[in-house]
């Protein structure tokens, strides 16, 4: 092809300078702003700066990751505000991701009850306001029973208004034992696979093994199981109703996006390539695993990586439903020191490198595949 | 909602104009009203009635300073605010003063740069349980779930209760009251805890079913709620300070809505000359010589005000009857 001319580009050397300027008055614009708003705003008592975060915090936190007591910082609490953001959010982004290409296959799928029903989903869940829905998942997991009447599904695993409490695995070295007898039936398994054993026979072999060798170790109790005491389980591992309906709705809600994203991928691929597929022998499952989405995903990846942005940004939603994120916990920090501007600076700035780190991982995984395509 | 939106706009006010121009009474006069900040529903304090009206004891501070400063009580723009927004509002120059069942504490008075008027509420935080939970006292609670709202000087009050006495428990933290409501009777939550002031207004206002609920005994903190203004401001705090604390003055004094009048005519010296027979305390506040009168008149005093609000949620005066009936309520003299 003839390379266009554009007869109004400048030239190199020009449009550095122009841009060069544009730049230092933008610049110089904002640190006038910056200046006046914080003469003002200190006029006014909104005080700046981060001093704080060396503070204690004096507040007591829901869910930590990592350990806290109220005596610990004002920064180590906000540490704990992003790594719930993030224990939110990455497993909602993956049921998304699961879910929006199931819906979506459906949405171009041949049996037109399946195209109604994944329909039906993408509509009424892109149409309802976000908060609406975690409003209703969390209204659904805090109307289970109160923990003393709570049912025990199997053993060691409650569900109760309080939340789903599962057996716990305690830091002991004897897993590492289990570990290694579960990975050599896997190697076992995988070597059987080869001489064409049946996989029902070879798929219980790793669980038989760990199961085995604890066995042999004596039965120790490796796990914390949850008990009912006082007014609460104590013990095990709880998923909380706030947690479950922060992470539920947002993957729910996510995947109806996803979906719509994933039949337009689908969409774009050429017939062509469905035919040769089918020519080849092959049979639907495989010619949408080998042939079509491979081909899609490269439509799919740049609007994918705005809708995972997104799903995190929305995950601040969570202080309606009670859930210690971030903005939940950086709220608290604003209005016990007064620190609104500095406050809001680091959410944004938390926010700004998730994102960041996110979109930067998708940019990689989509230069990977082009050239993958290149080749 | 978030306080975001009046930071950014304090913010950007700073962008063109570096300094607050004119007094806030000046720019009430102008006006020709009173924006006072107030809370979005907790009946008895603040919420809207079934015609919208306004109605509570906060409510009733802001109609006594707009009626001192305009003659009438009606003249006054409320503001519903919540937890988060409201230092925010104040800050931004989006009210003129908040009556929010605030608490006046230090950080609040130094940090935030506000300037607080009379306690018209003596309150504590407190706890409130299910009956069917069997718990009759806070040091029964160890272990438990406890609904609180932040943006409250709740949050970091119980935290430090439960810390001092080595006891542990799970927070559940919202900053929608209604959200957090739900959740409590929902059975979220063993416990909710706020001002006792509160508790009893959502007891018997939000549970269905008051009977089915207990406020503990036990008073965790002080929470002595009081109307604010922004610091530096001292003629238009002088206002706000003496609008409300006639209004105590005038149930010390036997005054009240209706005999006002009579008592204004009286022989007393010191009543003709608070209720405006003389001018020289109304000008020494730079408002009309009936100030105070119009307050009581329009709003009645103090007692009436608590009655006609708190009544209803059965609070009994406690620490907020007169300090010559065993309160700590105690109105400095205007003279
Ligand atoms: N006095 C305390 C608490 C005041 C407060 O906000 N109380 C809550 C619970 S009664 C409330 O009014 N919430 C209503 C709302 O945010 O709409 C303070 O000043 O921080």
């Amino acid at each position: 092809m003839q390379a266009r001319s554009y007869p109004w580009r400048l030239s190199r050397g020009r449009a550095l300078l122009l841009q060069g300027g544009v730049l230092l008055a933008l610049l110089a614009l904002l640190a006038w702003c910056w200046h006046n708003a914080s003469l003002r705003l200190a006029a006014q008592g909104v005080s700046s700066g981060f001093g704080f975060l060396q503070r204690e915090a004096g507040f007591a936190i829901a869910e930590t990751p990592i350990a806290w007591s109220p005596a610990d910082t004002y920064l180590r609490a906000l540490g704990i505000g992003l790594l719930n953001t993030l224990k939110v959010s990455l497993p909602a982004l993956l049921l998304a991701s699961a879910l929006g290409v199931a819906v979506g296959i459906a949405l171009g799928a041949q049996s037109r009850l399946w195209r109604r029903l994944a329909r039906g989903y993408v509509e009424s869940l892109r149409n309802v306001p976000l908060l609406l829905q975690l409003f209703v998942w969390y209204g659904v997991f805090s109307a289970l029973p109160p923990p003393r009447q709570a049912p025990q599904l199997l053993p060691g695993v409650f569900l109760s208004g309080r939340g789903l409490l599962l057996p716990a695995p305690l830091a002991d070295l004897r897993w590492l034992w289990l570990a290694g007898a579960a990975l050599l039936a896997v190697g076992l398994a995988w070597a059987l696979y080869r001489r064409r054993w049946p996989l029902p026979v070879l798929l219980p072999l790793p669980p038989l093994a760990a199961v085995g060798s604890w066995w042999a170790l004596g039965a120790p109790p490796l796990w914390s199981l949850p008990v009912l005491g006082g007014f609460n389980f104590h013990g095990g591992l709880l998923l909380s109703p706030e947690f479950a309906a922060l992470g539920c709705g947002l993957a729910f809600y996510s995947a109806s996006y996803i979906a719509e994203i994933v039949r337009g991928g689908i969409d774009a691929v050429p017939a062509g390539q469905r035919e040769a597929g089918l020519a080849l022998g092959l049979r639907r499952a495989e010619l949408m695993r080998l042939i079509v989405l491979p081909q899609a995903l490269r439509v799919m990846l740049p609007p994918l990586a705005g809708q995972y942005l997104s799903l995190i940004k929305n995950s601040s939603l969570a202080v309606a439903i009670g859930y210690p994120d971030l903005v939940s916990i950086a709220n608290t920090a604003i209005n016990q020191t007064g620190q609104a501007i500095s406050g809001i600076l680091l959410i944004m700035l938390a926010y700004l490198s998730v994102s960041l780190v996110v979109a930067a991982l998708m940019a990689w995984w989509n230069r990977r595949l082009l050239q993958r395509g290149e080749a | 909602m978030s306080p975001l939106p009046f930071v950014l706009a304090a913010a950007l006010g700073g962008f063109v104009a570096p300094a607050l121009a004119g007094t806030t009474f000046d720019a009430v006069k102008q006006r020709g009203a009173l924006r006072c900040g107030v809370n979005v529903s907790v009946p008895g304090f603040s919420s809207p009635d079934s015609q919208g009206h306004w109605q509570g004891l906060d409510v009733d501070v802001c109609r006594a300073v707009a009626a001192a400063v305009f003659g009438d009580a009606g003249k006054v723009e409320f503001v519903p605010l919540n937890a988060q927004q409201r230092f925010a509002a104040l800050q931004s120059g989006e009210i003129d003063m908040l009556s929010r069942n605030t608490t006046w504490t230090l950080t609040r008075d130094a940090e935030l740069k506000l300037d607080f008027g009379p306690v018209v509420f003596f309150d504590g935080q407190g706890f409130m349980v299910a009956k069917a939970l069997g718990v009759s006292r806070a040091g029964q609670l160890d272990g438990a779930s406890v609904c609180v709202q932040s943006g409250t000087s709740t949050e970091q009050s119980v935290s430090d209760w439960f810390r001092a006495r080595g006891m542990s428990f799970r927070p559940v933290v919202m900053d929608n009251f209604d959200e957090l409501n739900k959740a409590f009777f929902a059975g979220r939550c063993d416990v909710y805890t706020t001002d006792r002031s509160g508790l009893a207004s959502i007891r018997m206002t939000m549970s269905g079913k008051p009977d089915d609920y207990l406020i503990l005994p036990d008073m965790i903190s002080k929470e002595p709620l009081a109307p604010a203004v922004r610091h530096g401001d001292q003629d238009w705090a002088d206002v706000v300070r003496w609008s409300v604390m006639v209004l105590i003055e005038a149930e010390e004094l036997g005054v009240t809505s209706a005999n006002v009048a009579e008592k204004r005519d009286s022989a007393d010296p010191a009543l003709g000359r608070l209720l405006g027979r003389t001018p020289d305390l109304g000008q020494a506040l730079g408002l009309p010589q009936d100030w105070a009168f119009q307050a009581i008149r329009q709003v009645g005093n103090y007692g009436e005000v608590y009655q006609r609000n708190l009544g209803p949620l059965g609070l009994d005066r406690g620490l907020n009857a007169l300090w010559t009936q065993g309160g700590l309520l105690y109105a400095i003299p205007a003279r």
